[in-house]
């Protein structure tokens, strides 16, 4: 059976390679957010504080980008539970791979439209 | 593939069952959080509309038990699902595997759990 790099002519693989980079940056992502967050404890004014630093327009990008790494981690996500609980049927998987990525930037949009 | 009938199978190893219910909790955990970011989604979307304000995200959050619960659920969750998927992630890339990787995992979970209390405490209570 091929395995890895070898695969890259096949949908499927870029889909594992997204949810498993968009998994590893959230992880990565998550302490900075709960850090964030953990602000409010010294008062509003200091999350406050915070928040003034993230209407910066490159923080902003990286909001969306990262709204867009949890929506891709999300909908590809619901895709591998449909195939290991559904069960993998090859008619479906097309459309499988276009809502994952589809809803991923639904969302991902939705988001940047109501930012900015 | 085996053939012997399920009654006639060899029980798993301890390392074999250990990796089934890492699998498993994997599975289970996505599940939860698939709920759960859902709703942090929609959330975010809502929040961002009229401006992201500290008086804005704890007028909705502070003093709130069914908030403070929902992020609970979602950090333990989180504790849950990210250090095992990173423990795949290393066994495959890093060649990263035994003890050593599987105290890191734990070690990573309890980490995230803390600072997500923390987080949780800090804009509920």
């Amino acid at each position: 059976m091929r395995s890895g790099w070898a695969n890259r002519g096949h949908p499927a693989f870029w889909a594992f390679v997204v949810h498993r980079i968009s998994g590893v940056l959230l992880a990565l992502f998550l302490p900075l957010h709960f850090l964030a967050l953990s602000q409010a404890i010294a008062g509003a004014g200091a999350l406050d504080a915070f928040l003034a630093w993230t209407r910066n327009p490159w923080v902003s990008a990286s909001e969306v980008a990262v709204v867009f790494l949890l929506a891709a981690h999300f909908t590809g996500g619901l895709r591998l539970l449909a195939i290991e609980f559904i069960g993998w049927k090859v008619e479906s998987q097309k459309a499988l791979l276009a809502l994952a990525g589809g809803g991923a930037v639904f969302f991902a949009l939705l988001f940047a439209l109501n930012l900015v | 593939m085996s053939t012997k009938g399920v009654l006639e199978r060899e029980p798993l190893s301890s390392r074999a069952r250990g990796e089934a219910r890492a699998w498993v909790a994997q599975r289970v955990s996505a599940a939860v959080l698939a709920l759960c970011v859902l709703v942090h989604l929609v959330t975010m979307i809502v929040a961002v509309r009229n401006g992201l304000s500290a008086d804005a995200i704890l007028d909705r959050t502070r003093g709130n038990l069914a908030w403070a619960a929902f992020y609970s659920v979602f950090v333990l969750a989180v504790g849950v699902h990210a250090p095992l998927g990173l423990r795949v992630v290393a066994a495959e890339w890093l060649q990263w595997r035994g003890r050593s990787a599987d105290i890191a995992c734990v070690a990573i979970g309890l980490a995230l759990i803390a600072l997500g209390a923390r987080a949780v405490a800090a804009v509920a209570l």
